[in-house]
């Protein structure tokens, strides 16, 4: 049987390319479902699903539950700023205390890198990664993958540029990590100061200049300046950001050739893109989200399809 | 293993004439019915009897459509079944349509039950029949009998029905597989 190599989805570093391959495949079928008149279908009818989200979030969270309810899983909402976790439980004891309640599968955002993996080693539910602190944030790797492999039809040699701020950002590491497992070529371009040191040992190359970096690639995907987990200052200005590393159509226009503009949202209008690039024929933002729900539908199904309640009784 | 011929070339197309003059019969110019072949092995009958319909009846208008089951099973974390899907392709409504559901091999009748349970995602139809290329009868778990049926065959549960089409294995044949 072909199945996924992992039963939880921690990040991409986990996954074989094979694992990667069978969720796009996956996704495509469930892509047809969502354009349904009727877009539902019972797989995980058995299944009780947790969202666990310690962090703000709208998009994820709402893309993930609407995945849930397309596949007629039960959901179960939970969020940190209306939780026992302010009163001083730990994260072991909360997550264990829902799952007493019989939850089957975890979908976790966590403001801490790494509190997904830990998570899996101390309770038994699959668990899913939904942005782990600046570490990995999987299922936006994959719809971004997955939205290039369908603007594209492959993704194998296509060459991508990764915009903004990569130091503080999950979705530049879990999309390097895609990327370069499904043979594209990667540049990571922004301030240097929001450029970790030996990135390159992850197999990609580092390009400070904008123009440069857009005249290379086949498609640009732009980051969000995360002031919200910056410590101290990392550039002048935001004028001057955007005057460096801001893309707006007549930048575009200068190119020698048409690229794809992606945007993992939400967009800070007139900072890294301006509305007319984000609005505009060459970018596939909207894509993007509507490819969400399909890829999480698939991996839950694929996950789901490892969690055997019956087999005891 | 052993392989006994069931079928040949020329008795599958006696039997997919027979089929398709059935069909003509019941649904007269296909106004108001549809073909939905199931994923996978039933759109390759599927093929064959819209063909004939389309080249020998001059049916050109006739709506044909493809349906996966795979997320509508009722055994999905139950033994190792395939998870991958097919693709599903019906890009019209069957709201109010005569559907006939087409299939190769009719066994349990449980890849039928989850074919209905699909189909409601696509409109309530009128009125469903299926058709069969091989009836494995006295082996059926569910209460579903096929309106239109190529042959009967008495298999035993360890033997299995195989069909091969040109579209696929190079050759129109029906196997009877024994362990």
């Amino acid at each position: 049987m072909k199945e996924l190599s992992v039963s939880n989805l921690l990040g991409i570093k986990y996954l074989k390319e094979e694992d990667l391959h069978l969720i796009f495949e996956t996704a495509d079928q469930f892509k047809e479902v969502i354009n349904r008149p009727i877009k539902k279908v019972p797989s995980l009818r058995d299944i009780t699903i947790a969202n666990l989200f310690f962090e703000n979030s709208t998009r994820t969270r709402l893309s993930f539950e609407l995945a849930e309810k397309r596949l007629s899983a039960d959901v179960v909402n939970f969020s940190a700023s209306s939780s026992s976790v302010s009163k001083g439980e730990t994260l072991v004891d909360t997550v264990n205390n829902i799952l007493a309640m019989k939850v089957d599968m975890v979908v976790m955002r966590h403001p801490h890198p790494g509190a997904g993996v830990f998570l899996s080693k101390h309770v038994n539910a699959s668990i899913i990664n939904a942005g782990d602190g600046a570490h990995e944030h999987p299922t936006q790797a994959l719809l971004d993958a997955f939205s290039i492999r369908e603007k594209y039809g492959e993704i194998d040699g296509k060459k991508i540029v990764i915009v903004g701020d990569i130091l503080h950002s999950r979705v530049a590491l879990s999309n390097i990590f895609t990327l370069i497992k499904l043979g594209a070529e990667v540049k990571v371009c922004g301030p240097n100061s929001l450029i970790p040191k030996h990135i390159e040992s992850l197999g990609v190359k580092v390009e400070p200049n904008l123009v440069k970096a857009l005249e290379w690639c086949d498609i640009a995907n732009m980051l969000r300046v995360q002031n919200e987990r910056m410590d101290y200052t990392y550039f002048p200005s935001t004028r001057e950001y955007v005057q460096q590393y801001g893309v707006d159509k007549t930048l575009l226009e200068t190119l020698s050739k048409p690229i794809t503009i992606m945007h993992p949202g939400p967009i800070n209008r007139g900072v890294e893109i301006t509305s007319d690039v984000a609005d505009s024929e060459h970018s596939i933002i909207l894509n993007q989200v509507e490819n969400g729900v399909a890829i999480r539908m698939a991996v839950m199904y694929l996950l789901a399809s490892k969690i055997k309640n019956y087999e005891s009784s | 293993m052993s392989q006994k011929l069931l079928l040949n070339a020329k008795e599958i197309n006696i039997i997919l004439q027979r089929l398709a003059c059935q069909l003509v019969e019941n649904h007269h110019h296909f106004e108001n019915s549809v073909l939905i072949g199931i994923q996978p092995r039933g759109s390759f009958l599927a093929d064959r009897l819209y063909r004939i319909l389309k080249e020998e009846y001059q049916l050109e208008t006739i709506l044909y459509g493809k349906l996966d089951i795979t997320f509508y099973r009722d055994d999905f974390r139950r033994g190792d079944k395939m998870l991958k899907a097919n693709e599903t392709d019906i890009n019209f409504v069957v709201e109010n349509k005569n559907v006939v559901l087409i299939d190769d091999v009719l066994y349990t009748g449980r890849s039928i039950r989850s074919a209905l349970t699909a189909l409601q995602s696509f409109g309530r139809p009128s009125k469903i029949e299926l058709l069969t290329l091989i009836d494995r009868r006295f082996s059926r778990d569910l209460p579903i009998q096929p309106d239109y049926n190529g042959r009967k065959v008495d298999a035993i549960n360890d033997e299995h029905v195989k069909v091969c089409w040109e579209a696929n294995e190079d050759e129109d044949a029906v196997y009877l597989l024994k362990n």
